[in-house]
Order: C-alpha cells, then structure tokens, then sequence
C-alpha cells in the first residue's frame, strides 16, 4: 500500500495571536522570509522571540534573514483523530526543525506534501508557507526526496 | 534547615474514580468536598482543625471550601505554579507552612471532572497567545501530540521502540487487574498495544493516561501531632520541587539542549529530593512516576537514576518495574494509565497506602516511597514518604 501524504493540520483549531516581540516573526512570513531572532549585543538566537536575551538581557533584537533550510530534529505522525474536525486532515506530521544558521535554535512546525514514512529525524528540508492561515501566513517544511 | 521527617501525611480520602464524565451530576466542588471529607475521618480529625491549604496547578477556591464544609479560619492558602508537575510538590508547600509555623493542618488535594473539556485536547482549547500560535499552528491539539516529539527524540538517541513503551503500558495494565477502584482491569496484550489507533505516533492509544474524573485528599501536620492520630503516621522525607532553565517551559518551548529535551526535565528536582531524604535511588522501595504518557515513565526512571540515560526502555522490558520480582516496582495500583487519572494525585495515594502497609498489590517491607508530579513546564516535582 502506498504511504499517505503528510497533510496539514486543521485550521479550526489555530487562533492567531502576536505581540510586539513575535509580531515582525510574522510580517516577514508574510513576505515568505524565514528569520530568526539574535540579540543585536551578543548575537545570540533565540526561538520564539522572547523580550530579554537569556545571555545579556539585551532588549534589542536583529531580525536575520534565514536560509528557511534546516532539518527534523523530532516529529510525530497524527494518524487518528482525537476530536470532532480532525478527520479530514488526516495523517499530518508535527516537527521540531533544527533551522540552518539560526543558532541552535528550533521552530514548531510540519513536515508536509511527502510521504508520511518518508519523514524521520535528520532529513533536510526547506521552508514553504501556507497563505492566509487562519488570517496569519505559516511556515511549513517539505523535502527533495529521490 | 529542610522539611525532613518534620512532618507527616495523616489521612487520604478520595472519590471512586470514574470514566469521564461519568461523574455527573455532582459537582467539581462536590467531589472535592468529599474527598476533604473522607481524609478529615480517615485522620480522625474535623473540619475544625484545618487550617491550611496547599494546592497545585492553580488549586481551588479556599473561601468556597470554607463556606460549604464550615471550615471556620485559614491561615494559610497557597499553589504551586504550573500544572500537573506540581502534585508531588503540594505536599512539600504543605510541609513548609506547618514547619514554618504558618499552619498546623494543611489539606492537599486535587481533582478533575472532564465534561466539556477533555485533557487529551485540552491544548486546543487554551487562549490564543502569541507563544502557543507557534504549536497551535503546528497541530499539538494535546500533551500526549507534544510528549510525542520527545518520546521520538529518545528513540532516535538510543534505540528505545515501541516494544519498550509497549511493555511500559503492560506492566502498568497487570497492577490495575487486581485494582478493584482501577477503570481498566482487562489484561492487555501486546497485540492489543500494536493493533491501538496511532493518535501521535509513536503514542499509540494505550500510551495516553485515562481520562478520568475524580478526587483525592490528603491531610498534612506535623511529626508531633501525627503520632496521636488515628492513623499510622506516612513520614514526608523530602519534597522538592522546581527544574532547571534548560527544561523550562519545555513541551510548550521545544528548545531544550539536546541533553535534556529527551527527558522528564526531573533531573534537578530528583537530585534536591534525594539530597533532602538523604537516600539513593537504590534505597526506593515502591515508585509511583507519574505516567500520562508511558514513554515518559521511561525519562522519568532515568532523570530518578534507577538506570543510565537511555537505557529506560530496556530497564522496563527487563521486568525490573514489575510488581513481581521487580528491582523497583512502579505504579502498583496500575497507575494513570490504567486506575485513574486525577492529576498525579493517585500517585499520592498509592503511596501512602504502600507505606501504611494496606495496598492491594502491596510491596512486601516497604518503607521507602516515590512520587513524582507530572513532566510539564516547570515546576516538576517529587515526593519520598517514608514508614
Ligand atoms: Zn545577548
């Protein structure tokens, strides 16, 4: 039997929410740009964006223009429903993704659009965005298999 | 100056535990209520005499409990922060208001009634922010989809299967058999285990922990007090609760260096729990780790140092957590993944009655006892009671 592709999660369960630390994360998504955030003192990544850097408790940030390569750090395939709505989404693979050039920081995310048991830990894959999202654009990864 | 042996845990009342739901038509409260209740008797003390309240996860509304059981004065009232991590933590909050001098009696208790909300998904349901749009976007729709990209991590390291945290969910099902309060008392195969919906691979169905309803109490005094009460007094050796930066807010963070992330972010509080006990994982007698997800009971075996990092999955499979013949045997009342889920509090309960001596699959000579609270965002949390 063939594998499943990896399908995206429902958008019935997804709310949007920024502030004004996560908010340029998101205005450069929309731009289909993957950044991350350094600490303008010491460089210092950290993912999500948070309002002090854990090294130096600088407040500025750099909003970096990422590669949007990286590579599944961990990931879980969702296979069953575990409530109402979830059916028609069905099999999607939540992943952590180790992000290229972003220190060692890493992004929540899915791994979409190859076979479900094409997925395991190390494969390389490049960024993909899904437009208007629950009114947010989000950053999905896919891979080049041969 | 610690909170070791200072203090006792004198009485455990609880609910019947039941499917969820099915606990209706009374009320959270209600349950609640009768759990003080219950402990209050099984202590042989009254209403009267309490005046503390140590909670976990937010708690309860103390001034409610006070008007509906006319408990006439608190004088202290306090909750750990987080979730479950903090149910082997509540205790210690207890012990430190009584040796602190700023209460004599302190409740302990926790509850949970699953009707509109179930826990499986309850991550779905958490108020939008801009930190959980990173994991709501994703598809974590529960705790069992988030511990999931752990359980895969460990796997990746050092070869722990699904055999492993089959034989986790085994081990636990065979205690609830003989359970007469467990919700599941078939035997469970491991064609069963391998035949169950895969809902976050590699949690397979009987990965998950029950969703349960109900309530347990505990009631908390001094050493000195404890010896003219009812019961035989269930010595708090060391309570401990916290973790490290690197652990923080873990599930909800997924940030952690690689060390820790496939882990139960215990390590910190199992190193300050045994310190304060001033024993050796050797020394545990019984273990109760709290199991929402089997392959967590594995990290949490290992952050307790009863085997190397890694080596979690080979431990259990070994037999080395049976209540027969095991080296230390776990969740001897067939735990959250097999008798019930109240928030970790079971796990208090269970062993209080192994210490006491009264457990239905009781562990011959015990005197020594482990709880832990739930891996979560910080604060975990640990507990040792004593004979
Ligand atoms: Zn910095």
């Amino acid at each position: 039997m063939p594998s499943l592709i990896a399908k995206r999660p429902a958008v019935k369960f997804f709310n949007p929410a920024t502030d004004k630390w996560t908010q340029p994360f998101w205005d450069a998504a929309v731009q289909h740009r993957l950044v991350g955030a350094s600490c303008a003192k010491c460089g210092a990544f950290r993912m999500p964006p948070t309002p002090f850097c854990p090294h130096c408790h600088s407040q500025l940030l750099n909003w970096v223009d990422l590669p949007g390569t990286g590579v599944v750090y961990s990931y879980s395939i969702v296979a069953s429903a575990i409530m109402p709505g979830m059916d028609d989404c069905l099999p999607y693979v939540t992943a952590v993704i180790a992000l290229d050039e972003a220190g060692d920081t890493r992004l929540i995310s899915n791994v979409v659009d190859i076979p479900v048991d094409q997925v395991r830990v190390g494969l390389k894959v490049r960024v993909i965005w899904d437009d208007d999202w629950g009114g947010m654009t989000i950053p999905r990864f896919t891979a080049e298999l041969r | 100056m610690t909170i070791r042996d200072k203090t006792a845990i004198v009485g455990l009342g609880a609910t019947p535990y039941y499917k969820r739901g099915q606990s209706a038509p009374q009320t959270l409260d209600e349950l609640v209520g009768k759990s003080i209740l219950a402990a209050l008797d099984d202590a042989g003390l009254g209403v009267g005499d309490v005046d503390g309240f140590a909670y976990f996860a937010g708690g309860f509304d103390t001034g409610m409990l006070m008007e509906t059981l006319g408990i006439p004065e608190v004088r202290f009232s306090a909750s750990l922060t987080g979730t479950g991590g903090g149910s082997a933590g509540a205790v210690g909050l207890a012990a430190a208001a009584i040796v602190s001098g700023m209460a004599n009696v302190v409740v302990c208790v926790g509850a949970n009634q699953q009707g509109a909300q179930r826990f499986g998904s309850i991550t779905s349901r958490y108020d939008a922010t801009p930190g959980n749009v990173f994991f709501s976007a994703a598809g974590l729709v529960g705790p069992g989809h988030m511990f999931a990209l752990l359980a895969r991590r460990h796997m990746h390291l050092y070869g722990t299967t699904r055999d492993h945290y089959a034989d986790v969910a085994i081990n636990i099902r065979n205690n609830a058999l003989s359970n007469p309060n467990a919700l599941m008392r078939k035997p469970l195969t491991r064609e069963d285990y391998f035949k169950a919906p895969l809902l976050a691979d590699p949690h397979c169905l009987y990965d998950f922990c029950l969703e349960s309803d109900g309530a347990i109490a505990v009631i908390v005094t001094s050493a000195e007090r404890a010896r003219d009460l009812r019961q035989p007094p269930v010595r708090v050796l060391a309570s401990a609760h916290g973790g490290a930066r690197d652990w923080g807010r873990s599930i909800y963070w997924m940030n952690m260096p690689d060390e820790i992330f496939a882990s139960s972010g215990h390590s910190a509080v199992a190193r300050n729990l045994y310190a304060m006990a001033q024993v050796n994982p050797s020394d545990i007698d019984v273990a109760q780790i709290y199991d929402h997800f089997s392959s967590q009971v594995i990290m949490q075996l290992e952050d307790y140092g009863f085997c190397e990092r890694g080596e979690g999955g080979p431990f259990v499979s070994s037999g080395a957590t049976a209540f027969q013949g095991g080296q230390i045997p776990i969740n001897t009342d067939g735990g959250q993944l097999s008798c019930g889920y109240v928030w970790g509090m079971t796990h208090v309960r269970e062993a209080v009655e192994q210490i006491r001596g009264v457990a239905v699959n009781q562990v011959v000579g015990a005197e020594l006892a482990l709880v832990t609270g739930g891996p979560s965002n910080v604060p975990v949390s640990g507990l040792i009671l004593g004979k």
